[in-house]
């Protein structure tokens, strides 16, 4: 069986026979994928599926992966979260260790880029490569998953420059968008349902997990899965228990923490929470290894009601993967939370502590509003935000640059494959 | 569903008039930031004034193919906006009762939104400085059309193939098809006006699924089930 049946297992035949048609005329194209870890963080799980899914769609896609050292990834922290709004200076020395960074692992990958017919250059940590390719040969995007709607400026206008001169950019939502000048393409991410993280596991898994962690399957259960990172407000979910334990003595929370290679700042962030949480047993704080997919499953399957109290997201990958295990979630009133949780249909958004501790009794009080809008939000994950639909959206744009000034494109196949060649 | 009159036999005369075959075709659509955004009821005003049709069309139409909740309460994102950004219920309901079909093309139906918002101005000045809660950001959208190299000879025949289409096929013969044929309609009633009368009665029904509502997928049961009546054909519940 293909990966692809599997797929129209939970998508639908339609939806695999859309990719394939829309696939078609690039059969044979050299599409490359360019990030910085490959593993940790949601944009690598999403190419850990979707080169396989192009490449059995015909075509010929590859994920690089830049190197660096750690003041590198110093850098690229720090330009994630100035992006994100916080006000950081980042040193001459460190954009220095940034350019020269790029410059190094634009030589280790000339062949492969300079050829392509189209690259996606994932996040800022490899924005800078461009500029290495003068003689590059196909259209190259810049795909940014961050929220940089509002973004500490100094940094936003040192990074532009190396954004300006792609064919076109990709953000998740309009409100992240930032005016340049090449066409900004708007595609939301997705999650995997075939992967470790998402996967139906048998009861037995999720039993695991209550006795590995000395959980009680009898009293309710809330979690947040994110990294130990300020943006996600994990001080603030603890506050949010503390509020709503106050009615639910049995409640218990789990804070499920994963580890990126790129993030240097985890730590300092986890010790806050700790302190935070020092003396209540009902709080479980899990620094979890990036390997650990099947262990976050059975917590998200494990939990009454997810979290994910942010106050700045991207997307909030956690969210959607939540909501395809059909759990409401209670999420912050931030960036693509607000695209996923629908109020009172697949969760509530909330702005405060108090807020998530009044939705938390609200849905703990009522147990079949947690069966009924954690179906909504499953039904509302398979039909918009699996992978199925990203790559759809991913072949559209491919096509869509290559007629870029169009509204409204009408195709044959022949005259495709002519523009492909005229690349 | 109504009770639908079997398929007629036509008429010698109209066996004769026989439109070309029908030819099934399939659709992607793109988003894109225009980056032009609305905080006040007076800039949102000037924006649509400015805006590219294609933008129109995508918070008319083209959103129906993107990433959104199904039950939707309004059937443009300009009257959503206008109740759940700018809080101004009488606006809103007026907006969304502007039908883009009852406009010959896209910049008459902006006209009339501007009209309909300078009316609302002159009724309430307060909302001349309200603030919205949420910016309203202008989308528009590049719709991708290609030929799925199949097609239909005979009207009864989409009785066992309108399961078989794509939800985006859905989008582009019943929803697209309002911007591109000379009757505003969809295809398969403008395919069927091809042969006459013979249709009349089948065409009336397919008038009154209403497009703005249900998802693709239940716009595709709904079509199956009222072909498969007319032309009597099992109902089958589609996969997905």
């Amino acid at each position: 069986m293909s990966l692809l049946d599997d797929y129209a297992q939970i998508s639908g035949n339609d939806v695999i026979a859309h990719l394939q048609q829309l696939a078609a005329p690039f059969h044979g194209a050299r599409v490359v994928h360019v990030n910085s870890t490959r593993v940790g963080g949601g944009v690598a799980e999403i190419l850990t599926k979707m080169i396989p899914l192009m490449q059995e769609l015909g075509i010929n896609a590859s994920w690089e992966v830049i190197t660096g050292e750690s003041q590198f990834y110093e850098c690229t922290k720090g330009m994630h979260n100035t992006l994100q709004g916080n006000q950081i200076h980042l040193s001459d020395k460190l954009l220095g260790v940034y350019e020269r960074t790029n410059a190094e692992n634009a030589e280790a990958l000339r062949e492969s880029l300079t050829e392509a017919d189209f690259v996606f250059i994932h996040d800022p940590q490899p924005a800078a490569l461009l500029q290495h390719f003068p003689n590059r040969k196909g259209k190259w995007i810049w795909r940014c998953h961050i929220d940089a709607s509002h973004p500490y400026r100094p940094v936003w206008k040192y990074l532009r420059k190396f954004i300006v001169p792609y064919d076109a950019s990709i953000f998740s939502l309009a409100a992240f968008a930032h005016e340049l000048p090449h066409p900004i393409y708007l595609i939301p991410p997705s999650i995997d349902p075939l992967s470790d993280k998402n996967i139906e596991l048998e009861p037995g898994a999720v039993r695991q997990v209550y006795e590995k962690y000395t959980l009680d399957p009898e009293r309710p259960l809330i979690l947040q899965v994110s990294r130990f990172d300020r943006f996600k407000d994990p001080i603030g979910v603890i506050e949010a228990y503390q509020l709503a334990k106050k009615y639910l003595p049995s409640l218990q929370l789990v804070l499920a923490g994963g580890e990126a290679t790129d993030d240097p700042e985890g730590g300092v962030v986890l010790g806050e929470v700790q302190e935070a949480a020092y003396g209540d047993p009902d709080i479980n704080i899990l620094l979890l290894p990036s390997d650990a997919h099947l262990e976050i499953n059975a917590l998200q399957r494990a939990a009454d009601i997810v979290l994910q109290k942010s106050i700045r997201e991207g997307f909030g990958l956690t969210v959607t993967e939540a909501m395809w295990k059909g759990k409401p979630v209670i999420g912050g009133d931030v960036g693509g939370i607000r695209l996923q949780v629908i109020n009172h249909h697949t969760g509530f958004l909330a702005s405060t502590p108090e807020g998530a501790a009044l939705r938390i009794r609200y849905l703990l009080y009522q147990p079949a509003k947690i069966r009924e809008m954690g179906e909504k939000a499953r039904v509302f994950v398979r039909d918009n935000f699996l992978i199925t639909r990203h790559l759809r959206e991913y072949l559209a744009l491919m096509v869509a640059l290559l007629y870029e000034s169009q509204d409204r494109i009408e195709l044959s196949c022949s005259s495709l494959n002519q523009e492909i060649r005229d690349l | 569903m109504t009770t639908l009159d079997a398929a007629p036999t036509g008429t010698a005369s109209e066996s004769e008039n026989r439109p070309g075959p029908f030819f099934i075709k399939d659709c992607a659509l793109v988003a894109l930031a225009t980056g032009r955004r609305a905080r006040m009821l007076q800039e949102f005003r000037n924006e649509i004034t400015q805006i590219d049709e294609s933008s129109i069309y995508h918070h008319y139409w083209g959103g129906l193919l993107q990433a959104r909740f199904e039950e939707r309460e309004f059937n443009n994102d300009f009257a959503a906006w206008i109740r759940h950004g700018i809080h101004d219920a009488m606006l809103a309901e007026r907006l969304a009762a502007l039908d883009p079909t009852d406009f010959a093309d896209l910049d008459l139906l902006r006209h009339e939104i501007i009209e309909l918002i300078d009316m609302r101005l002159d009724e309430c000045e307060s909302l001349l400085w309200m603030r919205a809660t949420q910016q309203f950001e202008f989308i528009r959208s590049q719709i991708i059309v290609f030929d799925t190299e199949r097609c239909l000879q005979q009207p009864a025949e989409l009785a066992s193939t309108i399961e078989q289409f794509s939800t985006s096929s859905i989008f582009y013969h019943f929803i697209d098809a309002r911007r591109r044929t000379q009757h505003r309609c969809d295809d398969f009633s403008d395919w069927l006006a091809g042969f006459g009368t013979q249709f009349n009665g089948l065409r009336k029904h397919i008038a009154g699924i209403d497009p703005y509502f249900g998802s693709l997928a239940e716009l595709r049961i709904q079509l199956a089930q009222l072909f498969q009546t007319y032309f009597q054909e099992p109902v089958h519940e589609p996969a997905g």
